[in-house]
């Protein structure tokens, strides 16, 4: 059910080749063309004052001395955009009751965060423009802030939007089966943690920018975008910017890094764009280090109360929990902030057969930076939920971990069908992935060495997840609830004159290899070498109409319409070689850049082909209309998502006087389907790894009780660096999924979506001897003491 | 205002002479001056390494040293190491082992790879692992980059 064999079996078989990168050494050269590595004609700059206090109104704005200062342009207040641009509200249908406020570029009577932007300066030169900042004088009279979200539905605690009567954004129940039956039943263990999930960012490396150029006289707005959906920027700028769709052109050339961070609609931006339509030249924005921690979306912010009940055989009979989480002033725009929540409902034990499910997911608003969707949405949660419960229970009824989950996963013979949620699973492995993974890591070697470490007062843990992963998403996902976010995606290819193929997609390269395989995929179907294979992504005036790349869709999606596309182009070739050749086209092949016979003999090398076609027209029949390019289109169309799903473990070591958390091994067994480019896929499952690690050890937003951001500074705010991961062994397992036939299905979340829960249970295990265990991440050192402390009174 | 001072300096091998303001960065000079744009800012307080670059041979933060203080010196971005072939070696094994994803870590890790290989540095992971620890990358798992950097030490010294 993989589709004809010979797309990945005859020459120029680059689909499963670990073919390095052709723009690696571009980007090893410092060749790379990033947002602010582009300089345009009467360029200006622009710097904000932003909002000191987490919630403040905004009494008067007095820009009287900075108007006056050196270089200085324009200055706008939130009062004089929204003249110009319409507000935007981040709701969508589908997520029933989901409210949120109408959002100004730049903050108009209240700011709502500690760094909203306020005012906005224009300047020949950013230094000038900061310069100038300071000289605005904004009179603030402070508000009482809702910052914590465990009491955001306090009765005494300020409603952000008084409108609304509570800080409530959104909240869902979802009910299977009988969960207070299933757990009162005789012999049922329940197991009940509160599990507690810090804020964290994604702290791209290359802030985020934008660099936005006005022609009035095309009415042509063209905006240097560093993000992943260049289409959904093009409408959102055309709505609330006044402007035709058509008349909006946004490119992104290299992003450097993004992980779900540069898709969202922020105000700094958008201020951007109008101011460089007020002044009819281009303006450029870099968030320096402070405004990204500030503004970038923060992610997680859970507190969940959680039970599993589990026979004395080991046997999940339900999980009943209840999320929180805090989002922030607003609901993003256009994506919304209740995607998040609403995943966590969905997946938890996603990977376990289980009767009866309850969960509550409550969704507040809170005065801090907005939270939305960074990479592995959800993901984390809901993994570390079901499979902490799962390994706190195996401890409980003397069983192992593994053991206990070749017990209760799904058995790999069992699709398609259900979870207890009613997701739509198919093509799945579990047991086949924890098989391998305990394979790999030499479980009961690991075993033997964790009781022998701990006589010598050594405390090792090994920790795991089976887990699941959202990839390849269909309209349901946000096209449905009125989201201007195509689920559909693109590929042309065209072959050239002189015989190379150009191919354009709607998918968008962060890194991840996008224009790598869709080369490789090109080539390979087609049947030319792979360094003749050119690619553009990410320009919405050159590129088919897509959706970009998140969510785990781009190999999957973009690689399917690619593929599809180099089909349509060799049927389309095949046919003028049959007329040129007088040669039926069933006995003919195109192989290494030249058409062939079956058995490979070549006949006719593509730039003859080509150059007739071009050139010498003449020389073909005059009923002969050759087409020598072809655009497809895919979408997924039988599933919501094509999951896919893992199996990943931990070791790690525990000092009990430091509280510090050596990991020392990581495995990941991924089935991601049909694996396009193992050298690529094997690095971004790693990176994955080490975010989740990030999420799971070190990485968190600290706010003070009235609001205040503590540590938005790279040197407070610590994410993994080399010294402390550890080598990360990646095997695969490939189903390939059947909705396509490449098969190919999504792997870039998989590790910061697995990781956390695999390190979390390792601890665990590794504390467990001292009676102690922890359910809050990060894992720091201090919580560590403190859980150990706890146990020891 | 700032003040401006007269500079001058070699910058891959080019003399370079420019009125600069007291205040500007060694980094926002090269970038924005003289368009050399391959030195990448990531945090402008001497922590992620993305401007990591050589001045007279030594390793530095081009964001921690100001234009005024490469009066005189010799300085080098990744633009000249690819230039002049030093970082060839690195540019294979990077590329070799996909060490790199979003590129923008890159050039500062290159810098500081190089300069672990041509201070004689080890194929020892863990030293490697130390010494890259002033260069953060968000994409990878560091892993392919250690691999790289060990492939050249290997290379080149057998």
């Amino acid at each position: 059910m993989t589709g004809p064999a010979h797309i990945f079996d005859k020459p120029n078989r680059y689909i499963g080749q670990p073919e390095p990168r052709a723009d690696a050494a571009r980007l090893l050269q410092g060749r790379g063309r990033f947002v602010d590595d582009e300089k345009l004609p009467r360029m200006v700059h622009a710097a904000f004052v932003r909002s000191p206090h987490a919630h403040a109104k905004i009494l008067s704005v007095d820009t009287e001395d900075a108007l006056s200062a050196t270089g200085v342009i324009a200055i706008y207040t939130g009062a004089d955009l929204a003249e110009h641009v319409t507000p935007y509200i981040g709701t969508l249908t589908h997520l029933t009751g989901l409210r949120s406020a109408p959002q100004h570029p730049l903050a108009m009577d209240v700011a709502r965060w500690q760094g909203e932007p306020v005012v906005m300066v224009v300047a020949t030169s950013r230094a000038l423009a900061e310069d100038a900042c300071e000289l605005v004088d904004v009179d603030y009279d402070e508000l009482p802030a809702a910052v914590n979200s465990e009491t955001a539905l306090d009765a005494d605690t300020p409603v952000i939007h008084p409108e609304f009567g509570s800080n409530l954004a959104w909240e869902r129940d979802v009910i299977a089966g009988d969960i207070d039956a299933a757990f009162a039943a005789p012999g049922v263990h329940v197991i009940e943690r509160e599990f507690r999930f810090g804020r964290h960012t994604g702290v791209t490396l290359e802030s985020r920018g934008t660099l936005c150029e006005y022609d009035p006289s095309e009415d042509q707005l063209t905006v240097y975008y560093s993000g992943q959906a260049p289409h959904m920027m093009q409408v959102i700028f055309s709505k609330h910017l006044g402007l035709p769709e058509e008349n909006v052109r946004v490119i992104s050339n290299d992003v450097g890094g993004s992980f779900g961070i540069k898709i969202h609609t922020y105000g700094d931006e958008i201020a951007t764009a109008a101011a460089a339509k007020l002044l009819r030249r281009p303006v450029k924005f870099i968030a320096d280090r402070f405004e990204s921690f500030v503004t970038d979306i923060h992610a997680r912010d859970h507190i969940v109360k959680a039970k599993m009940g589990i026979t004395e055989a080991g046997t999940i009979v339900g999980i009943d929990f209840d999320d929180l989480t805090g989002i922030g002033p607003f609901s993003m725009y256009p994506r919304t902030s209740a995607i998040e929540c609403n995943q966590v409902l969905n997946l938890t034990g996603a990977p376990y057969v289980m009767e009866n499910y309850r969960a509550k997911g409550r969704v507040v608003f809170q005065n801090k930076t907005l939270m939305c969707q960074y990479r592995a949405v959800g993901h984390p949660i809901a993994m570390a939920i079901a499979d902490g419960l799962l390994e706190d229970a195996a401890r409980k009824i003397g069983m192992d971990p593994v053991a206990l989950r070749e017990l209760n996963l799904m058995a790999d013979d069992s699709y398609p069908r259900t979870s207890a949620t009613g997701m739509k699973l198919d093509d799945l492995s579990h047991k086949r992935a924890l098989r391998k993974l305990t394979e790999i890591m030499d479980y009961q070697g690991l075993r033997a060495d964790q009781t022998e470490a701990r006589k010598d007062g050594i405390y090792r843990g090994i920790g795991f997840v089976s887990m699941v992963e959202v990839t390849n998403p269909s309209p349901m996902f946000y096209g449905i609830g009125g989201a201007p976010i195509a689920s559909q995606d693109g590929a042309t290819v065209r072959l050239d004159a002189g015989g190379a193929l150009h191919v354009s997609s709607s998918i968008t390269e962060q890194g991840q290899g996008t224009n790598a395989i869709l080369a490789q995929i090109a080539a390979g179907v087609f049947g030319i070498a792979l360094n003749r294979v050119k690619v553009t992504t990410g320009d919405t005036a050159t590129t088919p109409y897509g959706g970009g790349t998140w969510a785990s869709r781009g190999a999957g999606i973009g690689g399917e319409a690619m593929l599809l596309a180099a089909q349509a182009l060799k049927d389309q070739v095949l046919d003028v070689a049959g007329v040129m050749l007088q040669t039926g086209v069933e006995k003919l092949d195109i192989r290494d850049g030249a058409v062939t016979d079956l058995d490979g003999k070549e006949r006719l090398p593509l730039a003859d082909l080509a150059r007739t076609v071009y050139y010498r027209g003449n020389e073909l029949p005059n009923d002969l209309n050759p087409e020598l390019i072809a655009t497809r289109h895919y979408r997924v169309t039988d599933f919501p998502f094509v999951f896919t799903n893992g199996a990943m473990a931990a070791h790690v070591e525990v000092d009990t006087e430091t509280g510090f958390v050596k990991v020392l091994h990581f495995w990941a067994v991924e089935d991601c389907g049909r694996v396009i480019n193992p050298l690529l896929v094997d690095e971004q499952i790693r990176g994955g790894v080490v975010q989740g690690i990030g999420g799971a050890l070190y990485e968190e937003c600290h706010y003070s009780p009235d609001g205040q951001f503590l540590n938005a500074t790279m040197a407070d705010y610590m994410v993994p660096m080399a010294s402390e991961m550890p080598d990360i062994t990646i095997a695969h397992i490939e189903t390939p999924t059947k909705t396509s036939v490449l098969g190919a299905k999504g792997a870039g979340e998989a590790g910061t979506g697995g990781a956390p829960a695999a390190i979390l249970n390792a601890v665990n295990d590794a504390l467990s001897p001292m009676g102690a265990s922890i359910w809050q991440m990060p894992m720091t050192p201090e919580r560590i003491l403190t859980m150990l402390d706890n146990a020891a009174e | 205002m700032s003040r401006s001072i007269d500079i001058k300096l070699r910058v891959n091998g080019e003399d370079v002479g420019a009125t600069v303001p007291a205040r500007l960065n060694l980094v926002d000079f090269l970038r924005e001056e003289l368009c050399l744009t391959g030195s990448h800012v990531g945090c402008e307080h001497g922590v992620c390494g993305a401007c990591t670059l050589t001045v007279d041979g030594d390793t530095v933060r081009g964001c921690l040293m100001l234009a005024t203080q490469a009066n005189g010196k010799e300085v080098t971005t990744i633009e000249g190491l690819a230039d002049s072939g030093q970082s060839t070696a690195l540019q294979a094994a990077f590329t070799k082992r996909n060490a790199l994803q979003c590129g923008f870590c890159t050039p500062g890790m290159l810098a500081s790879a190089l300069g672990y290989v041509n201070a004689g540095g080890a194929a020892d992971r863990d030293a490697i692992r130390q010494h890259i620890s002033g260069n953060y990358c968000r994409c990878t798992g560091y892993q392919s980059i250690v691999d790289a950097i060990c492939d050249v030490i290997k290379e080149t010294r057998t």
